[in-house]
């Protein structure tokens, strides 16, 4: 067979452009999509800011209460349900037949995966701008070198994730299956990643469990990013960061994670797409 | 010159050989039909054309591009209508076609002159720009063969491809893969258990149970069944029974006061009998063999299993028409 790289990066391309048109056609959904962010922030993160207030405090890395703390966990949720959920169009794909149509046609499998992919991803990384727009809410002031550090660890966060929801889809025959395992993952995933709490003074056993989430190292590099621009220190920031063998990590070192967990997931959704019929 | 080769073509799921070791070859600008109860292999015959199912052994051929070493070569070569909807419902009737043409690679200038083409063929131009999930499941299918032909493929694969459809649907979509087939000596290759599509074809071949059967034109297949069946009501069908003995030398059955002949050329055969006949006759009736007839001379089984069979098959296998083991 000859190689022809023009032919994957034209399958990558249309896979993406299909999904995200597809995704622009129901932007009515974006407005519901709101719901779910706003009740964290608002009522979630400014009861629990009150509460904190009340008690002893806690050590949130500087930020001026809690709802601060909460907002870039906000962000990744966002970001990270979106991703996984995404994947969802593959299995609808399959049950309704256009999957065949791609399978068939000459372009490689493994672009397909990546133009899958990469459409979740896209998608992703817009219902995380829109929680962006909320910023004013929690009276963060957004810049823009932080829109922009922001949208790059967005977009990473959201191809680890989606990256591992395409090779969960590859092996789910039905939209029901698919939902109970996303189901099953998800919500795990979210509450693990430190969106909700510190991860810096928690037990051992959930200290372990907590790194086992890719989507802990996408929380952690966010909300870096969110409480260093609002004024707090890097002293206060790296007290509430997430450590790895008693050494605290980098952002650059987070990006790194998540990226290696992004490689692996899709190669083997590409090898999985390999085998589909 | 054989646009699709099958050599000694061998698909195993476990144990159980789906196809078993078969061979044919399809020419260019032929209609080519595989025929077949469900479950015959007709299916996992076409997947493997389709490079989609890997084969276990044997070799495939499409357009010269073998199925295993090319299978990029053969994608280009090929359009497919699947037994099953394989549109995007979410997109335009013109989405659909832009995202083939940029999968296909057709270039946008040639892609735009063709889509307005065949849309305009299969009747769907005006409807360009609506979304797929209003369509009617026959507009679908018009347009999934639109889809398929867009890229000019030599061969044109339809696996079932007017399930459901009503009849008028059906003929309008062989007018267009007809018309195609003559413009650009497309080849089709066609699944159908419908017997009244397989005589579309050039050549059919039967499958059953993995095997190829038979493979020759509709009309020599039905030349296999022994001839035309003629019947005829009558108030005295006992001694129309024996008249009918006394003068041709032929075995007719009766049930109530109708009769059953089978002989070659019908169509001559009833005005001898009208004249030769003395006992009065109510009405003749003159059927020719279809091919429902010839899958249950070759398999002595009707080939829609679990429909209910159509007594007129029935009582003309009863009649002696030659079984082949």
């Amino acid at each position: 067979m000859i190689y022809s790289p023009r032919a994957d990066l034209r399958g990558v391309y249309i896979i993406w452009y299909r999904d995200v048109l597809r995704f622009w056609r129901n932007r009515s959904r974006f407005l519901s999509s709101l719901g779910q962010p706003v009740l964290f922030l608002l009522v979630f993160g400014t009861g629990l800011s009150a509460a904190f207030r009340g008690a002893s405090g806690g050590n949130f890395g500087g930020a001026e209460s809690y709802a601060d703390f909460l907002y870039p966990g906000i962000v990744g949720m966002a970001v990270l349900f979106t991703s996984v959920f995404s994947a969802m169009s593959t299995v609808w794909d399959r049950e309704f037949g256009f999957l065949r149509e791609v399978l068939v046609a000459p372009v490689s499998r493994w672009s397909v995966a990546v133009g899958k992919v990469l459409g979740g991803s896209t998608q992703a990384v817009f219902q995380g701008c829109i929680v962006l727009l909320l910023a004013p809410l929690v009276g963060l002031p957004l810049s823009v070198p932080l829109i922009l550090q922001m949208l790059v660890l967005m977009f990473v966060l959201a191809f680890a994730m989606t990256s591992l929801g395409i090779a969960v889809a590859s092996r789910i025959k039905t939209l029901e299956g698919f939902g109970v395992v996303v189901n099953l993952l998800v919500m795990p995933l979210f509450f693990l990643s430190g969106a909700l709490f510190p991860l810096s003074a928690i037990p051992a056993w959930l200290t372990v469990l907590t790194r086992l989430d890719p989507a802990t190292y996408g929380v952690d590099a966010l909300r870096r990013v969110v409480l260093l621009s609002t004024g707090s220190s890097p002293q206060e920031v790296a007290t509430i960061s997430v450590t790895l063998f008693g050494h605290v990590l980098t952002i650059w070192q987070d990006l790194l994670i998540l990226v290696a967990f992004a490689l692996v997931m899709l190669l083997l959704a590409a090898h999985w797409f390999e085998k589909l019929q | 010159m054989d646009v699709i080769q099958v050599e000694q073509l061998v698909k195993c799921f476990g144990n159980l050989a789906a196809v078993d070791d078969i061979s044919f070859e399809v020419r260019s600008g032929e209609v080519f039909g595989f025929l077949g109860p469900n479950g015959a292999g007709k299916s996992t015959t076409i997947s493997i054309l389709c490079t989609l199912v890997p084969l276990t052994s044997g070799r495939v051929l499409v357009n010269g591009f073998d199925v295993v070493h090319q299978p990029s070569e053969v994608r280009h070569s090929i359009g497919i209508v699947f037994q099953d909807p394989s549109l995007d419902i979410q997109l335009t009737a013109l989405e659909n076609l832009d995202f083939a043409a940029y999968l296909y690679d057709v270039p946008a200038a040639v892609g735009r002159e063709r889509e307005e083409q065949l849309l305009r063929m299969v009747g769907l131009w005006d409807r360009r720009d609506d979304l797929v999930s209003a369509f009617s499941g026959g507009m679908r299918r018009r347009l999934e063969i639109a889809r398929g032909l867009l890229h000019r493929p030599a061969v044109l694969f339809l696996d079932e491809p007017t399930v459901g459809l009503d009849p008028q649907t059906r003929v309008l979509i062989w007018h267009y893969v007809l018309e195609q087939r003559q413009r650009d000596n497309l080849t089709i290759f066609l699944t159908t258990h419908y017997l009244d599509e397989a005589e579309y074809c050039d050549r059919i071949a039967i499958i059953d149970r993995g095997k190829i059967i038979a493979l020759d034109t509709p009309a020599h297949l039905k030349s296999r069944v022994g001839g035309d069946v003629i019947t005829l009501r009558s108030s005295e069908p006992r001694r129309a029974v024996d008249e009918i003995k006394e003068h041709f030398g032929l075995t007719a059955s009766s049930q109530d006061d109708c009769l059953r002949v089978v002989v070659q050329h019908g169509d001559e055969f009833i005005p001898r009998l009208c004249r030769e006949l003395t006992v009065p006759i109510g009405a003749v009736d003159l059927t020719r063999p279809t091919l429902d007839d010839v899958f249950l001379a070759l398999t002595g089984r009707e080939i829609r299993e679990g429909g209910p069979a159509g007594p007129g098959v029935m009582e003309q296998a009863g009649s002696g028409v030659a079984r082949r083991p």
